[in-house]
């Protein structure tokens, strides 16, 4: 007669066996890409637990840097925002340096294409107070050898005449003032007419029969017989037109060629020498031009 | 034939024979090379699984669920060996066969030639279903688990059982 064996014992037996033989498979089959089964099981069942440790030590290395370890964060904040703040400033320094430097790049361009011209580079340094009249005032005067009436221009195109000169500075009639004014012409049908100041960024052209046909951004260019400006410098651009019910002529909206309202630097024209221009008529000449009656337009205060 | 009387505990006590040395041996083997050798010759004795006859055979005679599985291992393992299926494949399966015949053999009526026949073809849809089972989860090969010439050869195995199982029973110990 014999024990009969434990059924805790034979079970347990059989866990072990079946597992074995479950690893034994398990290293013998290969699933996708080769890899051995028990290479796949072992990997899922550890990247689990390293997912949630590197979690874990993620979080607390997130609440340590980002909560607890922050005793000199406030300070370093002011620092950096007084940093940030002088940032600004030179960023805003060197903007304006950048934007200077083009102006004066594009000055210097077109004192160069027209080096026959006698011109004299001004920088703006003041404006008029009354705000109804446009008036401003350069760096140049008559020790530079500025003198009345000379013509203001910027490589866009015509800015006004020197109204006055002192010693060091001088004082521009800007053509959008009411009482400034050019002489002027259509670019397309040559068709002459002065361009005047309104007081508004706008200009109006005066004096063209009714009958002529304008298009919407047709150029206005100087006509050269103010005895001002050389003639085809570029005044404007027509922005409206239509007939004036009370008169024979046209009612011609200009809007400045010229940024009139931001000028920083500009150019004097000492003499009334003609640019040379692409010419859109070939019987048209500078010393014609010239010489073509009096000045209709250009008027003084 | 020698007979060992088990006590179960209160009234019940089972009879457990014991075989010559090396005679579940030598079955094991020659169950396995037939296996092996009969098929190639005959197309019909593809449906024999003897070693699981002699797995079912032993586990219930011996009733004891170590020694049943342990051998029911040793089978499927030997058997594994000699195919092309991995190691363990039939060695979980005849693990479970021989731990579960030799916990029935210890509480129900085994010698009867019905009885055999009943749960041979039991066993043998086991070992199948097993087989099938762990086919699916490890290696991830879609099997069925019952199909008519299955069915066929489990009755066919029983229907071995009742001849062989009394020529085993002949090499127990007298």
């Amino acid at each position: 007669m014999i024990a009969a064996p434990s059924r805790h014992r034979s079970l347990t037996l059989l866990g072990i066996v079946l597992v074995a033989q479950i690893l034994l498979l398990a290293l013998q089959i290969r699933r996708e890409r080769q890899v051995r089964l028990i290479r796949v099981w072992a990997v899922d069942m550890v990247s689990p637990l390293e997912r949630l440790g590197a979690w874990g030590i993620g979080g607390v290395k997130h609440g340590w840097s980002g909560y607890v370890d922050l005793r000199h964060t406030r300070q370093q904040n002011i620092e950096l925002q007084s940093e940030l703040d002088q940032m600004r400033l030179q960023n805003q320094a060197l903007q304006g340096r950048a934007a200077e430097a083009q102006r004066l790049a594009t000055l210097l361009g077109f004192r160069q294409a027209h080096a026959d011209v006698p011109m004299l580079a001004a920088q703006v340094i003041g404006a008029s107070p009354d705000p109804g009249s446009h008036i401003l005032y350069l760096d140049r005067g008559t020790r530079d050898g500025v003198r009345r009436d000379m013509g203001v221009i910027t490589p866009d195109g015509v800015v006004g005449k020197i109204l006055a000169v002192y010693a060091d500075t001088s004082q521009v009639l800007v053509l959008n003032d009411k009482d400034s004014g050019v002489g002027a012409l259509l670019g397309n049908t040559r068709t002459q007419g002065p361009v005047k100041g309104t007081g508004d960024p706008l200009l109006e052209m005066e004096y063209v029969s009714s009958d002529e046909k304008i298009t919407y951004g047709e150029a206005v260019l100087t006509s050269g017989q103010d005895r001002i400006f050389p003639k085809d410098l570029p005044v404007g651009n027509v922005i409206a037109s239509q007939p004036d019910p009370h008169s024979p002529f046209m009612l011609i909206r200009v809007r400045p060629a010229a940024q009139l309202d931001q000028l920083e630097e500009v150019l004097i024209l000492l003499t009334r020498q003609d640019f040379d221009v692409p010419q859109t008529d070939d019987t048209t000449t500078p010393a014609a031009a010239t010489d073509a009656g009096p000045a209709p337009a250009s008027t003084s205060p | 034939m020698e007979e060992v009387e088990v006590r179960l505990g209160g009234d019940q006590h089972i009879e457990v024979h014991r075989y010559a040395a090396g005679t579940i041996v030598l079955a094991v083997v020659v169950a396995l090379v037939l296996q092996a050798f009969l098929p190639v010759h005959f197309a019909w004795a593809s449906m024999l699984e003897l070693p699981l006859l002699v797995t079912i055979y032993f586990a219930l005679s011996r009733r004891n669920a170590s020694v049943g599985l342990l051998l029911g291992m040793t089978i499927g393992i030997l058997q594994d060996s000699l195919s092309h299926t991995p190691l363990g494949l039939y060695g979980i399966a005849k693990t479970l066969v021989g731990y579960v015949a030799s916990s029935i053999g210890a509480r129900i009526d085994v010698e009867h030639s019905i009885s055999r026949f009943l749960l041979t073809v039991g066993f043998f849809h086991f070992h199948h279903a097993v087989f099938v089972l762990t086919r699916r989860l490890l290696l991830g090969q879609r099997e069925p688990y019952l199909t008519v010439p299955l069915l066929i050869a489990s009755l066919v195995n029983g229907v071995i059982a009742i001849g062989l199982f009394p020529l085993l029973d002949k090499l127990r110990k007298s």
